[in-house]
């Protein structure tokens, strides 16, 4: 499971940054949202994998069983996804506002602050 | 009372926001409200420094939770040092705001925005948990991107598309860092993961999310090669923005490094520091010659900041007590001047209506007292004696040389000379020239209050540490004893 | 365009959902819910109703500015956390009333802090989606 997890967190950087290579401005936001979504799956697969073993403790028992599954890193992703929502709303309206601006979602034409 | 010391830098600018969104549509009292704000902020953390000075390391656990399985708030004397160089500048670009934001801004919150981006900032000096840096970057970010768009100005625009797109690729790279890091440690705690990565089996492990947070905090600090979003960008946002920005969010980036480094990486990332002092030494030189390039005021400026994070870091890739002690000195005394250069920027363009040199000119003829307000900041930054530039170069080519590091202060005496032929490019198009048109502004005694005093201010304490640089040495000194032997922050933090 | 269907469902989900996320937000302490999707909820409530009746009808029906429902709700979690201060605790650490209300179960500082985030994610989610469709 951890190694087709990896592979799949390889294959979302890897979409995530061919997506923000592209000139348009809207797959660079798709991009960016894949970049995310990989850091949080890369959390979620190193704070180990466990299958079937909440970290409840038992009724009756004192302290939890050995092993649980850890709920601190959903816990962290849970957190990133809500950042990440504000984040990803705010392109969202700001590609809006620039598409009405400078009337092209072409990068490539986005360059006026870089002339000398 | 301790506690309240070290979470009101975080309750003050919050509060001042929280108040000013309730009067969305009263500029006047978000005035008000704002620069009280940045004025108490400023208040608290002077007292924090000052009680962090005698008492030593302060720690809150928010919500009673124990170290490391709860959220530490942490104050050194490094952090505390920040703090209230975020108030002053905080205060600076409010009382400049005053007298130069247009109301359309104003009735879009821009100043509860200015506070939000305070409280992250306060807040990622502040935090001793990774995830909460993470966390405090973001709420920074945020409101840094809202700013940097607010008044839609298709310049502005185009640069809020590279500076969210860089910034934002930095965070998820500092996630996936944080992800390792736990994978590794189990920890997130920054003393606890100090403590648990020296004792780690695979030490070799620990090079990954090293290298992931370089990355991640050399894109937020801007060093080469990793800078070109903020050229980009600096310059199209008004100047009180850009004046806070220029003088607050790359330096949080070296303030995450340096934390970083000096207390997770100590032990692990020899060829980490290397890496940071070649990159230092890069990030000088580009900088300086991209700003000999440029002929736009702001943008000059924005260079400059790149080539001076060069210096910052130059003290972390040393990496002994008085190359730190150099980079806090260097880091309080680049905030300060060039916060200031950019709202001296403001006010060429207030009096001439541009910031290109090419039509700038005369100013010293018809402002002389602006001249030698430029003057100060400007000769500072090329780090001309006695102002406070020199001592900040003067302990890194020290710590440089007692290291045998010939290379690195070459390099760094080459930049201060290049730093100070573009300072004087500036000072003969934009002062010394004749004018080429006739431009006459007037602004109103109000106005003129507004604009000159926090330039004033901060040109007075350029001035204050360039004559008296003992103080703020040694305070520097003790933060960076405080970084070189982190045992006391992990028994502080970790409440042993 | 106001469609017949849409705004006549409405009327009868909107109370509904906004009950709902209510019970979810007081649910949330030691089951799935909280202040977060309570606050989701609430938000898809008038979401719902502004794209039925239009945004102008939602914030009329809102009366209330959705920015000044964020200062509200972080004013309510900053109180929170400073009521623990008062007492000579660190900041945000949870009081609790001693007695167990009836309905509500045991009632604390959390749940006040539960409240604020409520309000905060109403108040941007209703803010972007408002500023989003007024265009």
């Amino acid at each position: 499971m951890d190694m087709v997890l990896a592979i799949v967190v390889g294959g979302l950087y890897a979409a995530g940054l061919y997506m923000m290579m592209r000139r348009s401005i809207v797959k660079l936001i798709i991009g960016l949202g894949l970049l995310s979504h990989a850091s949080n799956l890369l959390i979620f697969t190193l704070g180990r994998l466990m299958r079937g073993r909440p970290p409840l403790i038992a009724p009756g028992a004192e302290a939890l069983a050995e092993p649980y599954a850890d709920p601190l890193p959903q816990a962290l992703i849970l957190t990133a996804i809500v950042i990440g929502f504000g984040v990803q709303a705010f392109a969202v309206v700001l590609i809006k506002r620039v598409y009405q601006i400078v009337g092209t979602d072409d990068l490539d034409q986005m360059k006026s602050t870089d002339e000398l | 009372m301790r506690d309240l010391l070290l979470v009101l830098p975080l309750l003050i600018p919050l509060s001042t926001a929280v108040i000013g969104l309730l009067f969305w549509s009263r500029p006047h009292l978000q005035r008000a409200l704002a620069t009280v704000g940045a004025g108490l902020l400023l208040a608290s953390g002077l007292g924090l420094l000052v009680s962090v000075r005698h008492g030593g390391i302060h720690t809150v656990q928010v919500g009673a939770w124990p170290a490391p399985f709860g959220i530490t708030l942490a104050a050194d004397l490094f952090s505390a040092i920040m703090v209230v160089l975020t108030g002053l500048i905080g205060l600076a670009a409010v009382l400049y705001s005053l007298g130069s934001m247009d109301a359309h801004r104003e009735r879009f919150g821009y100043y509860p925005l200015v506070h939000i981006l305070l409280l992250g900032v306060c807040g990622a000096f502040l935090t001793g948990d990774i995830f909460n840096l993470y966390v405090w970057f973001e709420v920074m970010l945020i409101s840094s991107f809202v700013l940097m768009a607010l008044g839609g100005e298709r310049a502005q625009l185009e640069g809020a598309i590279k500076y969210v797109t860089l910034n934002l690729m930095s965070s998820a790279l500092f996630l996936a860092a944080v992800g390792v890091l736990y994978g590794i440690a189990g920890t997130l705690n920054m003393a606890d993961l100090s403590k648990t990565l020296r004792a780690t089996p695979r030490p070799d492990l620990v090079l990954a999310p090293a290298m992931l947070l370089l990355v991640a905090f050399g894109i937020k600090a801007a060093i080469f090669p990793l800078f070109f979003w903020l050229p980009a960008s600096y310059h199209t946002p008004p100047v009180a923005v850009s004046a806070l920005f220029a003088g607050l969010l790359t330096k949080v980036g070296v303030y995450a490094m340096i934390r970083v480094f000096t207390l997770l990486f100590d032990h692990h990332a020899h060829s980490a520091h290397l890496i940071i002092l070649v990159a230092s030494g890069l990030t000088m030189v580009t900088g300086v010659l991209g700003a000999v390039a440029q002929n736009e005021l702001r943008r000059i400026l924005s260079f400059h900041i790149i080539s001076q994070i060069g210096y910052m870091i130059m003290g972390l890739g040393l990496f002994t007590p008085i190359s730190l002690a150099g980079s806090i000195f260097y880091i309080a005394h680049h905030i300060i001047v060039k916060t200031n250069l950019f709202l001296i920027s403001g006010l060429v363009f207030q009096l001439q209506g541009s910031y290109q040199l090419k039509r700038l000119g005369g100013l010293y003829r018809k402002h002389p007292g602006l001249a030698a307000l430029f003057l100060t900041p400007a000769l500072s930054l090329a780090g001309m004696p006695p102002l406070s530039g020199f001592w900040a170069k003067l302990i890194l080519v020290k710590a440089g040389l007692e290291l045998q590091q010939y290379l690195i202060v070459a390099v760094s005496l080459m930049v201060s000379l290049l730093t100070l032929f573009s300072m004087l490019k500036i000072w003969n198009e934009a002062f010394w020239k004749a004018a080429p048109a006739e431009h006459s502004a007037s602004l109103s005694r109000g106005t003129q209050l507004a604009l000159f005093l926090p330039v004033l201010g901060l040109a007075a304490i350029t001035l204050w540490i360039g004559l008296m640089p003992e103080p703020l040495f040694s305070l520097s000194e003790q933060a960076a004893q405080q970084l070189v032997d982190p045992t006391e922050y992990i028994r502080r933090t970790l409440g042993e | 365009m106001i469609s017949l269907i849409l705004s006549t469902a409405t009327r009868y989900l909107l109370p509904l959902l906004l009950l709902f996320s209510v019970f979810v937000l007081l649910r949330g302490h030691n089951e799935p819910g909280g202040g977060f999707v309570g606050g989701l909820v609430a938000s898809a409530a008038l979401a719902l109703y502004s794209i039925a009746y239009g945004v102008a009808a939602a914030r009329r029906m809102l009366r209330i500015d959705p920015r000044a429902l964020i200062g509200v709700g972080l004013l309510i979690a900053i109180g929170s956390g400073l009521l623990s201060m008062a007492r000579g605790l660190p900041f945000l650490t949870g009081l609790w009333v001693e007695r167990e209300l009836p309905l509500l179960g045991k009632v604390g500082t959390p749940l006040l802090f539960d409240v604020g985030v409520f309000l905060v994610v109403i108040g941007v989610v209703l803010t972007i989606i408002f500023a989003l469709s007024e265009e």
